[in-house]
């Protein structure tokens, strides 16, 4: 059990390590200028030597952008999920359509986001809202329908009223499901905000930064920048794996007990 | 999964229905602004009428009625040349290659990956970690790398780039289901084999190999679907001058919501032909493999 655990981080930890450590080699046996690929030890001094300039775009788009659309979308998702809920001709209706949309390209109204909403941080909230309300609206949807007749029937036994139902059976019961459209949201969250950068933004911002770089060749700022989105990103992932362990604690798929 | 049941059809009809009235009514809201201005100007005060009309049918319109997008894109599928840069059909044909050749490239990887994580634990323990965290990091910071990478590999052009980064967001539906479906004979099928004296290459084969069939035509269509957005996000910070999303670029840069909401749409009827087709696939596949398993 314990050398296992240990495995289990040890082995990927290895492999990164050598990934980054053959990249550093072949870089430099090979001299590969900077302008196409710098070696990772290039882009840990582009990293160290603008620390500021990395805080401000991060603030500004994954802050700003990304997390208050995320949870803007979240909410108006779940709070959409248990409106429709209560009435079967709605879900009947809205699901199919909401299941249909939320396979649809979606990224596709950043421009006109960026059109309505001016090239700051609001616009990009908003892309994120609008592709995150998708997958949390249908996933909570199929979460509140998750409860057997037994359970209700305890409820109802309870004299329990539709409020206490919800809050006490049937939200509980439709956690994982909204924890699995909340990974699927954090991973979007994050590519919206940089994509509804590329149609605008104020001269700040991790999509903005990206750009203007390449423009100016300063590659090893462009990885500096992608090593921030891909620290943010899987930080933002593991957030949400973190707080679904501790909310739905009593699900199987959280009972780690004895693994096989 | 939810099914389309015929049962469902009034209401998706009754909220699509719904839908269409309210965007009506938000763009005669969202565009009234402009005639009230329009009309102040020129002293006049109109009546609830011309400000309908003049709402409905402007060149830029803050939101755009749904007639109008729909003129729109019936006059770039049809009434262009489908060799015009004007033409929905060129555009869409551009990212549709694009999407092509990510979906596959995604297959191989997804189920090459799958195959090597099943047959070895240390794989397992190794790479699946890392195939998580590939789909948390947002691909479009990365795509402006692999287009200066693939260009000084010698591509020439941008299908390449579009086709990875396509790719990139398609092979992990893959890869999961495959994963999943590759494990799924439980111990009593093993165990049957090994009674025949199966070798390990003919105990994937003959049962792992079908038994996961149904997981992998499942996934295809989370597959497509991924790929799609992939070809698009592809476009946009690659300086693509032709597809769907350059074609949202363009509508930004210019200033025009009609070429924007046109983009969008023919992105939106792409995606929902790439998964109608996939679904036949889909559908095809569990009919000749003995119904009723997918």
């Amino acid at each position: 059990m314990t050398d296992n655990r240990a495995a289990r981080f040890l082995l990927p930890f290895a492999f990164g390590v050598a990934v980054i450590a053959i990249w550093e080699v072949i870089v430099s046996t090979f001299s590969i200028p900077i302008a196409i690929l710098p070696a990772p030890s290039a882009i840990w001094a582009a990293i160290k030597g603008s620390g500021d300039i990395l805080l401000v775009d991060w603030l500004q788009t994954v802050v700003r952008g990304a997390l208050n659309g995320l949870w803007i979308g979240t909410s108006a998702g779940v709070v959409t999920a248990i409106a429709i809920d209560r009435f079967e001709f709605l879900r009947r209706g809205l699901l199919p359509v909401a299941n249909f949309v939320a396979a649809l390209p979606i990224v596709g109204v950043a421009p006109i986001m960026v059109m309505w909403f001016g090239f700051d941080w609001h616009s990009k909230a908003a892309v994120v809202t609008v592709m995150v309300f998708f997958p949390i609206l249908v996933n909570t949807l199929a979460g509140l329908q998750d409860t057997d007749r037994m359970q209700r029937d305890l409820m109802l036994t309870y004299s329990a009223n539709y409020w206490q139902t919800l809050a006490k059976l049937r939200l509980p019961a439709a956690m994982p499901f909204i924890f699995n459209g909340l990974k699927i949201a954090a991973t979007l969250a994050l590519i919206g905000a940089i994509v509804a950068e590329y149609f605008g933004s104020p001269t700040r911002g991790m999509g903005f930064r990206i750009s203007t770089e390449v423009g100016r060749l300063g590659i090893d700022m462009v990885w500096a920048e992608i090593a921030v989105a891909a620290l943010s990103g899987t930080a933002l992932y593991g957030a949400v794996t973190l707080i679904e362990r501790g909310v739905t604690f009593w699900h199987p798929s959280q009972r780690s007990g004895r693994k096989n | 999964m939810i099914r389309l049941r015929d049962s469902n059809i009034g209401p998706v009809l009754t909220v699509v229905f719904a839908i269409v009235v309210i965007w009506y009514v938000a763009s005669f809201g969202m565009n009234r602004a402009w005639v009230m201005d329009q009309a102040a100007r020129a002293g006049e005060t109109p009546g609830f009428s011309e400000q309908l009309a003049g709402t409905m049918n402007q060149d830029r319109p803050v939101l755009p009625a749904p007639h109008q997008v729909a003129s729109e894109l019936y006059d770039g599928v049809f009434d262009k040349k489908i060799t015009s840069k004007r033409s929905l059909v060129y555009h869409g044909f551009i990212t549709l290659q694009a999407t092509f050749w990510g979906f596959a490239l995604g297959i191989v990887v997804g189920i090459g990956l799958a195959v090597i994580i099943v047959l070895n634990r240390a794989a397992n323990l190794t790479l699946m970690p890392w195939a998580i965290i590939s789909q948390t990091i947002p691909v479009v910071a990365l795509a402006p790398m692999i287009v200066v990478l693939t260009n000084a590999m010698g591509a020439d052009s941008l299908m390449v780039p579009k086709a990875i980064i396509a790719a990139y967001l398609s092979f992990f539906p893959v890869l999961v289901s495959m994963v999943k479906g590759l494990t799924s004979p439980d111990a009593m099928q093993l165990d049957l084999l090994r009674t025949y004296g199966a070798s390990k290459s003919q105990v994937f084969w003959k049962l792992r190999m079908p038994a996961s069939l149904p997981y992998f035509f499942a996934s295809l269509k989370i597959a497509v679907a991924a790929s799609l957005v992939g070809a698009i996000v592809g476009e946009l910070p690659t300086g693509a001058i032709a597809g769907l999303g350059a074609r949202m670029l363009i509508g930004s840069q210019f200033g025009n919501p009609m070429i924007m909401w046109s983009a969008l749409f023919a992105a939106a009827i792409l995606a929902a032909m790439l998964i109608w087709v996939v679904t036949g696939i889909e559908k095809a596949a569990a009919r000749a493999m003995g119904g009723g398993a997918a």
